[in-house]
């Protein structure tokens, strides 16, 4: 039996290897990452101005989806805990927007904060018990949250709310303040800038004391408790923030669907979201966004190669992404990263002997 | 009373079904540290091998030994193709091999066999045990081949020197390789073993849920809930644990008023969960302790 906290202590590994091998020379010269992160933005707002909206449309879910699989990075790459119960919480936010905008005609953008806030209620609550389960236990208890979603959903109790089996219909938002957007144009920036802000605090979250502590954790929980770490705390805190982001995606998805049922929200989107998560790299926050790219486009490829057979395809692409990328895009960004940064050293290297 | 033994003998009759595959999962979760969540899976996709050859006229039990012999070599075939090359890679990574198999092997077995569903013969009879309406034959064959399986497995573990290789191999892979095991084979070997229990299973199963490509995805997963409550270190555990998921399900559906029926699954794993929160590593698992 190996120790319990590798799900996600390989992943650092190649991470500070890069950072290292990058050394000092190299960084006065490589692009900072600042730059990268600001001509993403930027491209991702000029979008609108070339893409049909069905093609927005799209985008606009793989953000939702990078968006939920950032919720459970949090939890899975950067705190070591396992969660096949994040389609749940993707529920609830989903449902909160849809019951709220529903029933008591709030407005769609008052809906994320409070779809956020109810999903850290229960993922918070539902840390305590998990505190005492580990890795494949863990799996198992988050595994009955998402199963048991979709049948508390349709409970009959709860129809007049939740609209049992039928749902939830909604109407989409136009853009306020006469802006020149379509609908689709005016969701894609509305998702666009609360992902933004979304990764913004997230980096910020771990690069912070606390997200050291919750690392650490990760790493070592052991130490970390010896060092004083309260790791109790900061393990519920944690599922209780991968919750809300995840939350947050959700009522985010229900707002851009339109429509909420709860067989959407069950166990194979919590697998999605996990193929996504390791697809995109364990531990990386723009890796999220490439894994909601793979999530949401590559299964409608695999679906075009061949309508039969398109498991099959969708499981081979799978199987091919990590072979060449085992650690994911994150970790193979990385290693070009650094071989890179290492072939620059050398032609400097070369140059300069050559030059006096 | 009537009820209630009347519904603990149907619990004990589908929990059978969990028992035979929290079993299959045990045996590879213990010849390679990790769930096989393609488990399921690669037993339909055997069973769905025996029905082919049936279909073909090859007598029961003679498709019976051959899905066996063939599901061992492709479980064997499988681990060298498809996980030996990523065995270093992360744990997560491997999972979504796993969920990629899945897929794989259920679209491919819905494009050859489709997705009607088939009837299954079974070598049992379909008739009541000794005349009462408690229980089928049926029932009872599987629960006996099941437990027949367990204590081949016991012996085979316990007393050969190739069972004692492979639990070195999956307990300790560096201290095994050092006295010569080989690590490799035995975790290929485990494969196969688990792949031609799964193969057993899958048959045993068939008859009672019908043949299709989705037919083991919810016996997989409580077969799952079955093994982890059990404790995933102990066979006799899991097949224990699969019969008590079986018997609180039905329980939950029967005796629960008002919203048992309808929540019977997800009350049955709330139990489940409460369980463990008490033994953290199941009813019958060890708790592993490492050094730091």
């Amino acid at each position: 039996m190996s120790a319990p906290d590798d799900i996600a202590t390989k992943q650092s590994v190649p991470f500070d290897a890069a950072e290292a091998s990058v050394g000092s020379a190299a960084t006065a010269r490589a692009t900072p990452r600042y730059v990268w992160a600001l001509a993403a933005a930027v491209l991702a707002a000029l979008l609108p101005l070339v893409a049909t909206n069905f093609v927005l449309f799209q985008l606009t879910l793989v953000m939702v989806y990078g968006l939920a699989i950032l919720g459970l990075n949090l939890l899975t790459g950067f705190n070591g805990q396992f969660s096949l119960g994040h389609s749940a919480f993707y529920g609830i936010g989903a449902y909160t927007a849809a019951i709220l905008m529903d029933h008591w005609d709030v407005a769609y953008f008052y809906t994320l904060p409070a779809a956020g806030a109810v999903c850290f209620v229960v993922g918070f609550l539902f840390g305590l018990p998990a505190l005492r389960l580990q890795n494949l236990y863990l799996a198992l208890a988050t595994f009955a949250l998402a199963t048991a979603m979709p049948q508390i959903l349709k409970f009959g109790p709860l129809e007049p709310l939740t609209g049992g089996v039928q749902g939830i219909a909604l109407i989409k938002p136009d853009a306020p303040l006469r802006l020149p957007l379509n609908p689709d144009q005016w969701l894609y920036y509305f998702t666009l800038a609360v992902l933004l802000l979304l990764m913004a605090a997230a980096w910020n979250l771990v690069h912070s004391r606390s997200g050291r502590a919750i690392m650490a954790i990760r790493d070592h929980p052991i130490a970390a408790a010896s060092m004083g770490v309260n790791t109790a705390l900061y393990k519920t805190l944690t599922f209780g923030v991968s919750a809300l982001y995840t939350g947050i995606a959700g009522a985010l998805g229900a707002i851009v669907v339109q429509f909420v049922a709860p067989d959407s929200f069950n166990f194979l989107l919590s697998v999605s979201f996990l193929v996504g998560l390791v697809i995109g790299g364990v531990g990386s926050i723009p890796g999220s966004i490439v894994g909601g790219l793979f999530v949401l486009y590559v299964p409608n490829i695999a679906e075009s190669i061949s309508t039969g057979l398109s498991g099959a395809v969708y499981g081979l692409i799978m199987l091919l992404v990590i072979y060449v990328m085992p650690s994911g895009a994150a970790g193979f960004a990385r290693l070009a990263a650094a071989q890179s940064a290492k072939a620059r050293q050398t032609w400097i290297n070369r140059s300069e002997r050559r030059s006096p | 009373m009537e009820l209630l033994l009347q519904q603990v003998m149907a619990g004990l009759a589908t929990g059978a079904i969990y028992a035979c595959m929290a079993l299959a999962v045990v045996m590879i979760y213990q010849a390679i540290d990790h769930l096989n969540f393609a488990q399921g899976e690669m037993a339909m996709f055997s069973t769905f091998i025996a029905w082919q050859l049936i279909q073909w006229g090859v007598p029961y039990w003679g498709a019976f030994v051959a899905v066996v012999a063939v599901s061992f070599v492709g479980g064997i075939a499988i681990e060298r193709i498809l996980f030996r090359p990523i065995h270093n890679a992360p744990v997560l990574t491997q999972l979504v091999a796993f969920i990629a198999l899945f897929g794989i092997l259920n679209s491919s077995a819905g494009e050859i066999w489709n997705f009607t569903i088939k009837e299954f013969p079974t070598p049992f009879g379909r008739g009541p045990l000794f005349g009462g309406h408690l229980i089928s034959t049926h029932d009872a064959g599987m629960i006996g081949v099941t437990l027949l399986i367990l204590i081949l497995l016991y012996l085979f573990f316990r007393g050969s020197r190739l069972g004692l290789a492979m639990r070195a191999a999956a307990a300790n892979p560096a201290s095994a390789r050092l006295v010569g095991i080989r690590v490799g084979w035995m975790i290929a070997l485990g494969w196969g073993m688990s792949a031609s229990i799964g193969a057993v299973a899958g048959m045993l199963i068939a008859p009672v849920v019908f043949l299709e490509p989705n037919m083991m995805l919810g016996v997989l997963l409580y077969g799952f809930a079955g093994a982890v409550l059990g404790g995933l270190s102990s066979p006799g555990g899991a097949v224990l644990g699969g019969f008590a998921v079986g018997v609180i399900e039905n329980l939950a559906g029967t005796f629960i008023p008002y919203f048992g029926r309808e929540l019977k699954l997800t009350i049955a794993l709330i139990m489940i969960v409460a369980v463990l929160l008490v033994r953290p590593s199941g009813l019958f698992g060890r708790s592993v302790v490492s050094r730091v």
